[in-house]
């Protein structure tokens, strides 16, 4: 049970999803298989001045007194227990908890309680000072903190950012923990929930979301001519990983395999990739390296594809660059799910993972007029049935962190 | 497969100054201080930046005005490892991994929103709020806010692109950067590695948080074993190791500044017997420390996790010289393991000790312990 480089084989043996399709693995995969949209006009605040007003919002009970962190760790723990229960492992998890998850700070419903006592920063921190509930849900390390007290995991918490590729990069640690033997067992998060005023106005001032505010099911258009920005989204999935050997050992049931890994870092510009693709096409070859593979064995590709210009026109480089003449069928969940930014490599690998396992292709939705400069398929509109043995899942970042996983099917 | 890991670059800048040389000469001064500014965030101390030339390291000026400065400083302070290492011609395949918090906020444009809504009723205050920061927010600020693009920035301008991991949870993650850093070149994934983090003090964003955990030291500044009921005076801090395989640093004649013998961290939940001293405790089982082992001590100066690192500290065979790495460069939070372990690195070069114990005990959790032997 070792792999081409005599690593152990790391197995999944549990998935769990909260996406802004549903609650739960079922109601997300039904959803993507269905080629339904999860994007809706925001309803949770406010949205006059904005120039986006729409987003895939995951609703939480009593969600209106949350802050973001409380948000990404409600939902990250949902994910998890999913997943646990699926793994059917009681009791305390037996391996490290590795999160990834957006960067936190205090929000506006609290400084702007903070500064009821004075407005400037100097008042404010006097306000504060004290203030231990304030202090532990804003610390970068509190949720992390939380859910490894929640679900007994060992040793440190790892929370880890790779902006988009966050949630690929979580599941990459935890592979490799198990390959290097540090631990048998990596419960394997990435949660996101920063649908909120701030964030919103941050990435339209770098025009990188979609403005498609009357017709939200329709905004999020990965490949497609008339794409024109991403749809800012939030939710969560947790995945066991397991050496296949350990998971063998106990009985449970093998959903998958995480084959391979690949990483490398752009030096091009912070939201652009250098235009001749060489840290993504990296990325992807590296994986499939990883993977023992070569590119010829994978079956499908689930993307990155964000619905910006500049992402789905370097993915389709990379993709050609990569398989040449004949590339396999890709397709974006992010047209109906949105991008879920540190959450969307998790759940693209739990969605990865689903497509081998029903051998199913999750459509890329809202592919009304090609992109001639897209020479793909993408799947368009509707899923399809096909034989997938071999998913490359491909996750790129703002700041040039790329992340691309290989998943195989069960033994 | 396992590989010895050397450190082969030490790229520091504090408060005291940039550079291997002027923190070597704070450790052989008993009387060595850091710099201290006690009235730009009265009553709060830090320790402020130095006066850089960031030419120096960050040549394009669109660079630096890309950047707030926790990244200009991170950015700088990589650099300096890169030269120290003279591993400039390496940075294609090596391995990049960061200790991050978050960048700066507008502070001013904060404090404007805050005097026009606090008093306004939510119903009035969400839609003014989305006003303000539309017209108000500078598309760059964001970009030099989120935590991964320090690391982004150190690969667009030192071009490090073998990989980019940003980990996040205050001290711990600085520790984790390492440990992780440490344990993929030790298995054959890659010859090299630039690990670290930086930590602008002088910050009110980063005050608020830090106030509201009752532990920031007020008033005049004080040696850490010093402060009647504890407190922390955070410090500015850029702190970056060049780790390297023994093999590949022989194989092109790079100096060992330090062995690093081990990494390791655990995550008390600090309740009953779960404590830091405990965990500690686990973790230096098995460590080959000698007697007149120099410690170099990431402590916070915040009083309980203090208590915890003596008991745990005390239990050890005939400790030599121990430092606060505080003392010198003030709490750097994520900077402050990659800081104590260069300050380690360096007191053996000094010939101080001839092995350095490097503790981080975070201000709220996480422990984490590093072994370093004389080159």
């Amino acid at each position: 049970m070792r792999d081409h480089l005599s690593r152990p084989v790391v197995a999944v043996t549990g998935m769990g999803l909260v996406t802004p399709l549903g609650f739960g693995v079922a109601e997300s995969w039904a959803g993507l298989l269905a080629g339904r949209s999860g994007i809706q006009r925001i309803t949770r605040f406010p949205t006059e001045h904005l120039k986006t007003r729409i987003a895939g919002q995951v609703t939480l009970p009593g969600e209106e007194a949350l802050a973001s962190p409380e948000r990404v760790e409600r939902m990250a723990a949902m994910a998890a227990a999913e997943a646990v229960e699926q793994a059917g492992i009681g009791g305390p998890f037996p391996g490290p908890l590795f999160l990834g998850m957006p960067p936190v700070e205090v929000e506006w419903p609290q400084r702007l309680a903070l500064a009821r006592a004075g407005a400037g920063y100097p008042a404010m921190v006097e306000a504060a000072a004290g203030q231990r509930g304030l202090f532990e849900t804003f610390l970068f390390g509190g949720i992390g903190e939380r859910l490894a007290g929640r679900f007994g995991t060992r040793g440190v918490p790892v929370s880890v950012t790779t902006a988009c590729a966050t949630g690929a990069s979580a599941i990459q640690l935890g592979l490799e923990a198990i390959q290097r033997g540090e631990a048998a067992a990596a419960l394997c998060i990435g949660a996101e929930g920063s649908v909120a005023p701030e964030p919103l106005v941050r990435f339209s001032l770098l025009s990188a979301l979609s403005t498609r505010n009357d017709e939200p099911e329709r905004a999020s258009r990965p490949f497609e001519k008339t794409r024109e920005g991403f749809v800012l989204s939030e939710g969560a999935a947790a995945l066991v990983l397991e050496s296949l050997e350990s998971a063998q050992a106990r009985g449970a049931e093998v959903l998958g395999l995480v084959l391979g890994a690949g990483e490398r870092a752009d030096n091009f510009h912070r939201t652009r990739s250098n235009p001749d693709g060489g840290a993504i096409i990296g990325a992807m070859r590296t994986a499939i390296a990883d993977a023992g593979l070569q590119a010829g064995d994978i079956s499908y590709v689930n993307a990155h594809g964000t619905g910006t210009p500049e992402n789905d026109k370097m993915e389709t480089l990379g993709m050609r660059a990569v398989f040449g003449e004949a590339p396999p069928p890709i397709s974006s969940n992010k047209s109906m799910i949105g991008h879920t930014l540190s959450a969307a490599g998790a759940i693209e690998a739990v969605a990865s993972l689903l497509t081998i396992r029903d051998g199913m292709l999750p459509p890329t939705i809202n592919h009304e007029v090609p992109d001639p400069a897209v020479a793909l398929d993408v799947v368009p509109n509707v899923a399809r049935a096909a034989k997938v043995e071999r998913v490359l899942s491909n996750s790129f970042g703002f700041g040039g962190q790329n992340v691309c996983l290989v998943l195989g099917a069960a033994p | 497969m396992s590989e010895a890991i050397w450190i082969t670059g030490i790229g520091l800048a504090s408060s005291l100054g940039e550079g291997v040389e002027v923190h070597r000469a704070a450790l052989r001064d008993p009387t060595a201080r850091p710099v201290v500014d006690a009235a730009s965030f009265a009553p709060f101390p830090i320790h402020p930046m130095p006066g850089l030339a960031f030419d120096a390291q960050i040549p394009k000026k669109g660079d630096q005005r890309q950047m707030e400065p926790w990244q200009r400083l991170g950015t700088y302070a990589a650099g300096l490892a890169l030269d120290h290492a003279e591993a400039r011609g390496l940075v294609g395949e090596m391995h990049l991994l960061v200790a991050a918090g978050g960048g700066e906020r507008d502070v001013a444009l904060d404090e404007a929103i805050c005097a026009e809504l606090a008093a306004l009723p939510p119903e009035q205050a969400g839609p003014l709020l989305n006003e303000r920061l539309a017209n108000g927010l500078r598309p760059t600020l964001f970009l030099a806010q989120l935590s991964n693009l320090l690391a982004g920035n150190i690969s667009i301008v030192h071009g490090v692109t073998g990989s980019s991991r940003t980990f996040m949870g205050e001290e711990a993650a600085g520790a984790e950067a390492v440990r992780i850093a440490a344990a993929r070149l030790a298995e054959g994934r890659g010859e090299v590695a630039l690990v670290g983090g930086a930590y602008v003090a002088g910050r009110w964003d980063m005050l608020l948080l830090h106030a509201a955990s009752g532990g920031l030291w007020r008033g005049d500044w004080a040696l850490l074993g010093e402060r009647p009921g504890g407190g922390m005076v955070t410090g500015s801090i850029g702190a970056f190791l060049v780790l390297e395989t023994e093999r590949h640093a022989r194989g092109r004649g790079a100096p060992c500044l330090a062995r690093l013998m081990a990494v390791r961290s655990g995550a008390a939940r600090r309740q009953g017997e779960d404590s830091a001293r405990a965990s500690a405790a686990a973790l230096a089982e098995g460590l080959a420390l000698r007697p007149g082992h120099a410690v170099v001590s990431g402590a916070s100066g915040m009083p309980e996790p203090l208590a915890e690192e003596r008991a745990f500290l005390a239990g050890l065979p005939e400790p030599g010289p121990m430092h606060f790495t505080a003392d010198l460069l003030g709490h750097g939070v994520e900077a402050s393991f990659p800081a104590s372990l260069a300050l380690g690195a360096l007191a053996l070069a000094e010939g101080l000790a001839g092995q350095a114990l490097v503790t981080g005990f975070g201000i709220w959790r996480g422990e984490a312990l590093a072994l370093l032997e004389a080159a």
